[in-house]
C-alpha cells in the first residue's frame, strides 16, 4: 500500500488494477494510473489498446470488472457520468456527444446552467458565458446556433468549451485535437497550460506524438489492454514512445514513393459554391498525391463534397479523365471512378449497427451481386481481405462496427472506399484518430495506390502528413485557393503563411 | 438589420442576435404557418356563413379544442423525449367515468377533478416505468397499456352510462359556461399550456427533455437522469389526460365504456401537425395547441359550410401529411443555411 503522504503531492484521481472486458474482448487488464494536480499526463497506445475504455472507466460510463477508482486516495464508485462530473471530473469523449437540436450555449451548460430566482435558467448569463469561452478558445461560434450541422472540428471545439466550463479539478481529453489544425491546437494548449498552473490534473490522448511531447510531462503506454510503462517524457524520443506502443521499431512514417505524374485525371475549374468557396481550380494527375491544406473552416471538406456531388456547386465544372461530371450526382461520380472517404465517419461513412463485413461490402454491391442476389461469399472474402490489409482490430468480422475502437472504425471507412478500386481517390482526414503504426500503413497504401496510377487528393489537418506525403500542396484560406506549392518548396512556414492568408 | 454605432461590442451583439433570430424565425415559422392556415379557414367559413363567428360559435370552437389542447400538451412532452403515449384515449375514458361515478354518489366536484388527475398520474407512472425500465419501444408498451386500460374500463363500466342528470348542476354549468365567449374550460387549458411552455423554456429539467430526445446517448454522458425525466414526462401526460377526462365529463356530461376510443390518434396528429417532431428533441407545446385548434376547427367548419362531415378524417390526414412534408423541407433549408454560415467562420 502506498500512502499518499509518502511521495510529494497525492494523486487527485487514480486507477488501481482495473480490468474491464466486453464479452470475450479484454479491453483493460490490471491497469493502474495516477493523475497528479498540476500535471499533464499522456495516454498512448495503438488503436484498440484500451485508451477510451480507460477514460470511460474514470468518467463513470463503464463500471470496472475488477479494481478500484481512487479519488483523493479514497475508493469511490461512480454510478454514472453525473457522479464523476460532480466529483470535478470533466471529460471530452473521442466522439462528439452533442445535442443537435439545442443551441451551442445549451449544449455547453446542459445540466448545470446559471440560475436565476426560483430555479429558472438565466439564458442571458448562459449565452454570455458561452461567448466568453469561445473568446478564450479564439473561435467565432454563435452561442445561439443549433449544434446540428457543425463541422467535426467545430463540434470538437464545443466539446472543449464544455469541458473548460466546469472549472474541473481533473480534465480528461480523448483525442481532442484529431480534427483540429495547428492554430486551434495552439489555442487549446494555451488554455491547458493555464489550467495546469491553476493546479488541474489533465489526461491527454493523441495519436500525434509531437503534441504529446509538447504539452505532457508523463506518459502511460497501453498495449492490448495492459500497461507497458508509466514514465516521465523528459529524455524520451519519439522512437522510444513508438517502440513502447507498437512493441517494435517502425519503418518510415512517410514512405513516399517518387512517381512521374501521368495525364490529368481530375480537373476542377472555377468551382464556386456561393458563400462557401469561390473560384477553386486545380488538377490532379495520375500517380500524384496532392495535399489540400488550410485552417479549419477554410472550405476544404466542402470542395471535396461538391466535387464528389454530395453538395451542388453553383458555378464551374469538374472533369474526370476529360469527361464532365453531373452537378450533385454522387452515383455518376462513383461510376466515373471517383471515391470520397469522408471526414465524419459516424454520420457519413458507416452504418454503425451493421457488421464490419457488410460495411466494407456496401460500396461493392454492384460487383458482388450475381443474378440480382447478393453473393455473400464474395462480399465476405473481399471484406476480410481489406480488413487484414488495414490491420483492423476486431473480434469477429460479423461484429457491429459500433463495437470497434475509434481508430478501427476509421480503418473500416477507408477499406470500404479503397475496395472500389477508384481512379481518383479523395481522402478527407484519412488518418484522423489512427495510431502511428497504422498511419504509416495507410501512407504506404496511399503511396502504393498513387504508384499504381491512382490520382489522390488528400485533405489533412496534420501538417507533417501533408508535407511528408504530397507531391504538391494546395492551400485554402477562407474559401479560396491561395497557394499551390511544389513538394520541394513546401515547408511548415510556407503552408501556414498561405493558410492564414499572410501571402498575397 | 441596422447597427447605428460601429463599436465592436454592439456589432458582435448584433450578429449574435441575428443568429438567434434566424433560429427563432425557423422555429416560429411553423407556428405562424398553422396560425395562418387557421385564420384563413375561419375567414372563408365566416364569409360563407355569417353565423359562424357569433358569440356562441366562437365559444363552441374553443370548447371543442380545449380537451384536445390539454391532452396534446401532455403528449408533446412525451414526444419531445423521443417517445409516445398511445394510452391517453383510454386514460381519458376511464378517468371521466371514475369522476362521474364519484359525483353520482354525491361527491364534491373539486375532489372529483383531483381524483381524475390522480388516476391519470397512476397510469402515467405505469407507462413511464415500463418505458424507462424495460428496453421496449414506447409505441409497443403504450399500445399494450391502451388495451389494458380500455379492458379494465369495459369490465368495470359494462353497459352503464353516466348522463348529465347524474351530475351536480353546478358541475355541468361550469362545463358549458364562460366569460362572454371564453369558456371556463378553455381558461384552464390556457393556464396549463402557458405554465408548461414556461417550464419547458426556463427550467433545467425542461430543457433536459429536449436534450434527451435530441440524443439519448449524449444525455446519458451529460449525466442527465434519463429515466427520471422520461418517467416525469409520462406522469405529466397521464395527469393531463386525467384532467381532460374530468373536463370531458363536465363538458359533455355523457360517459360510457367507449369514451375516448381512438382519441390517441387525434392527439398524435395534433402534436405532429403542430410541429413537434416525432423523432424527438424539437417542437413546442403552443405549436401542439395550435395543431389541436386547427384539427378541431375542421370539425366545425365543414358543417358550417354545408360539407358532409365524412370529409373530416380525410382532411385531417391531408393536414398531417402536409405538416410532415413542410417539416422535411424546412429541415433541409435550415441545414443548407447553417452550412453556409459555417463556412464563413474562420
Ligand atoms: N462497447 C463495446 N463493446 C465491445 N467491445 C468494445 C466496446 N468498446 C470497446 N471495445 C473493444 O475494446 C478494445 C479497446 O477499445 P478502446 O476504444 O478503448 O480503444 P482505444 O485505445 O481508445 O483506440 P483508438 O485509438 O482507436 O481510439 C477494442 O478492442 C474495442 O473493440
Ligand atoms: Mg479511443
Amino acid at each position: 500500500m502506498t500512502h499518499p503522504s509518502d511521495t510529494g503531492p497525492a494523486p487527485v484521481l487514480a486507477l488501481k488494477d482495473i480490468s474491464k472486458s466486453f464479452g470475450a474482448v479484454r479491453a483493460l487488464k490490471n491497469v493502474s494510473l495516477e493523475l497528479f494536480p498540476g500535471q499533464v499526463h499522456a495516454l498512448a497506445g495503438e488503436n484498440g489498446a484500451g485508451k477510451s475504455t480507460l477514460i470511460k472507466t474514470l468518467a463513470g460510463v463503464h463500471r470496472p470488472d475488477a479494481g478500484q477508482v481512487l479519488l483523493d486516495g479514497e475508493p469511490v464508485v461512480f454510478h454514472g457520468p453525473g457522479d464523476a462530473r460532480d466529483a470535478g471530473i470533466a471529460v471530452i469523449y473521442q466522439e462528439p456527444t452533442l445535442f443537435p437540436d439545442l443551441s451551442i450555449a445549451e449544449n455547453i451548460f446542459m445540466g448545470r446552467r446559471p440560475r436565476r430566482a426560483l430555479g429558472r435558467i438565466d439564458h442571458k448569463a448562459t449565452r454570455e458565458a458561452t461567448a466568453g469561452l469561445m473568446r478564450r478558445l479564439g473561435v467565432e461560434l454563435d452561442p445561439d446556433r443549433p449544434a446540428r450541422g457543425l463541422s467535426i472540428a467545430d463540434q470538437q471545439i464545443v466539446e472543449i468549451a464544455k469541458a473548460l466550463s466546469f472549472d474541473a479539478r481533473v480534465l480528461i481529453m480523448d483525442e481532442p485535437t484529431a480534427a483540429l489544425t495547428g492554430s486551434e491546437v495552439a489555442r487549446l494548449f494555451g488554455v491547458v497550460r493555464t489550467l495546469r498552473e491553476q493546479g488541474a490534473a489533465v489526461l491527454f490522448i493523441s495519436h500525434r506524438l509531437e503534441e504529446i511531447f509538447e504539452i505532457c510531462e508523463r506518459v502511460t503506454t497501453l498495449r492490448d489492454g495492459a500497461r507497458i510503462a508509466s514514465e516521465p517524457l523528459q529524455g524520451m524520443g519519439e522512437d522510444d514512445l513508438v517502440r513502447r506502443m507498437v512493441g517494435r521499431d517502425l519503418e518510415a512514417l512517410y514512405p513516399k514513393q517518387d512517381v512521374t505524374p501521368g495525364e490529368v485525371a481530375l480537373s476542377v475549374r472555377r468551382l464556386t459554391r456561393e458563400g462557401v468557396f469561390t473560384d477553386v481550380s486545380f488538377e490532379v494527375r495520375r500517380g500524384e498525391i496532392v495535399g489540400l491544406a488550410g485552417l479549419v473552416g477554410a472550405g476544404r471538406t466542402e470542395v471535396a463534397r461538391a466535387v464528389f456531388g454530395v453538395d451542388r456547386w453553383d458555378a464551374g465544372e469538374v472533369e474526370v479523365d476529360g469527361r464532365g461530371l453531373t452537378n450533385g450526382a454522387p452515383s455518376a461520380a462513383m461510376a466515373a471512378g471517383l471515391a470520397l472517404v469522408p471526414e465524419d465517419r459516424r454520420a457519413q461513412g458507416l452504418v454503425m449497427d451493421m457488421s464490419i463485413e457488410r460495411n466494407i461490402g456496401l460500396t461493392g454491391l454492384r460487383t458482388t451481386v450475381r443474378a440480382g442476389l447478393m453473393d455473400r461469399g464474395a462480399e465476405r472474402s473481399r471484406s476480410l481481405d481489406w480488413a487484414v490489409r488495414l490491420q483492423v482490430k476486431y473480434a469477429r468480422i460479423a461484429d457491429a462496427v459500433s463495437t470497434l475502437s475509434g481508430g478501427n472504425q476509421q480503418k473500416v471507412v477507408l477499406a470500404k472506399w479503397l475496395a472500389t478500386g477508384p481512379k481518383v481517390l479523395i481522402v478527407d482526414e484519412p488518418t484522423r484518430g489512427i495510431d502511428v503504426g497504422t498511419k504509416a500503413e495507410v501512407h504506404r497504401l496511399l503511396s502504393q495506390l498513387a504508384a499504381d496510377g491512382v490520382a489522390v487528393l488528400m485533405i489533412s489537418s496534420d501538417l507533417p502528413e501533408i508535407l511528408g506525403m504530397a507531391d504538391r500542396v494546395l492551400v485554402m484560406h477562407e474559401g479560396r485557393l491561395t497557394a499551390e506549392i511544389p513538394r520541394s518548396d513546401a515547408t511548415e512556414e510556407t503552408v501556414m503563411a498561405a493558410a492564414t492568408g499572410r501571402v498575397a | 438589420m441596422t447597427v447605428t454605432a460601429p463599436n465592436p461590442a454592439s456589432a458582435a451583439e448584433a450578429s449574435a442576435s441575428s443568429g438567434s433570430r434566424l433560429a427563432d424565425r425557423v422555429f416560429k415559422m411553423r407556428e405562424l404557418a398553422i396560425l395562418a392556415v387557421f385564420l384563413v379557414m375561419i375567414a372563408v367559413t365566416q364569409a360563407g356563413n355569417s353565423e359562424f363567428l357569433s358569440q356562441q360559435g366562437v365559444k363552441d370552437l374553443l370548447l371543442n379544442a380545449t380537451i384536445l389542447v390539454l391532452v396534446a400538451t401532455g403528449q408533446s412532452l412525451v414526444v419531445i423525449t423521443r417517445n409516445v403515449d398511445l394510452s391517453v384515449g383510454s386514460t381519458l375514458g376511464i378517468t371521466a367515468f371514475a369522476a362521474g361515478t364519484y359525483l353520482h354518489g354525491g361527491g364534491n366536484p373539486v375532489v372529483a377533478v383531483v381524483l381524475a388527475v390522480l388516476l391519470g398520474v397512476g397510469f402515467g407512472l405505469l407507462n413511464g416505468l415500463l418505458v424507462s425500465l424495460g428496453q421496449v419501444p414506447a409505441l409497443v408498451v403504450t399500445l399494450g397499456t391502451l388495451y389494458i386500460i380500455r379492458g379494465i374500463d369495459s369490465i368495470w363500466v359494462g353497459s352503464r352510462q353516466i348522463t348529465a342528470a347524474d351530475l351536480p348542476g353546478g358541475f355541468v354549468d361550469f362545463g358549458s359556461g364562460g366569460i362572454s365567449a371564453v369558456p371556463y374550460l378553455a381558461l384552464i387549458a390556457l393556464v396549463v399550456l402557458v405554465g408548461t411552455a414556461y417550464y419547458l423554456k426556463h427550467y433545467g429539467s425542461g430543457r433536459e427533455l429536449y436534450a434527451l430526445g435530441s440524443s439519448p446517448e449524449a444525455a446519458r454522458l451529460a449525466g442527465i437522469p434519463v429515466r427520471r425525466r422520461i418517467l416525469a414526462a409520462y406522469t405529466f401526460c397521464g395527469a393531463l389526460a386525467g384532467l381532460a377526462g374530468a373536463l370531458y365529463l363536465a363538458r359533455f356530461g355523457n360517459v360510457d365504456s367507449g369514451t375516448g376510443n381512438g382519441y390517441e390518434l387525434t392527439v398524435v396528429s395534433a402534436v405532429v401537425v403542430g410541429g413537434v417532431v416525432f423523432t424527438g428533441g424539437s417542437g413546442s407545446v403552443h405549436g401542439a395547441a395550435l395543431g389541436a385548434l386547427l384539427l378541431t376547427s375542421v370539425n366545425s367548419v365543414l358543417p358550417a359550410l354545408g360539407v358532409s362531415s365524412v370529409w373530416v378524417l380525410a382532411i385531417n390526414g391531408i393536414l398531417l401529411l402536409l405538416a410532415i412534408a413542410v417539416d422535411r423541407i424546412v429541415a433541409l433549408r435550415v441545414a443548407s443555411a447553417l452550412k453556409k454560415r459555417n463556412a464563413r467562420h474562420g
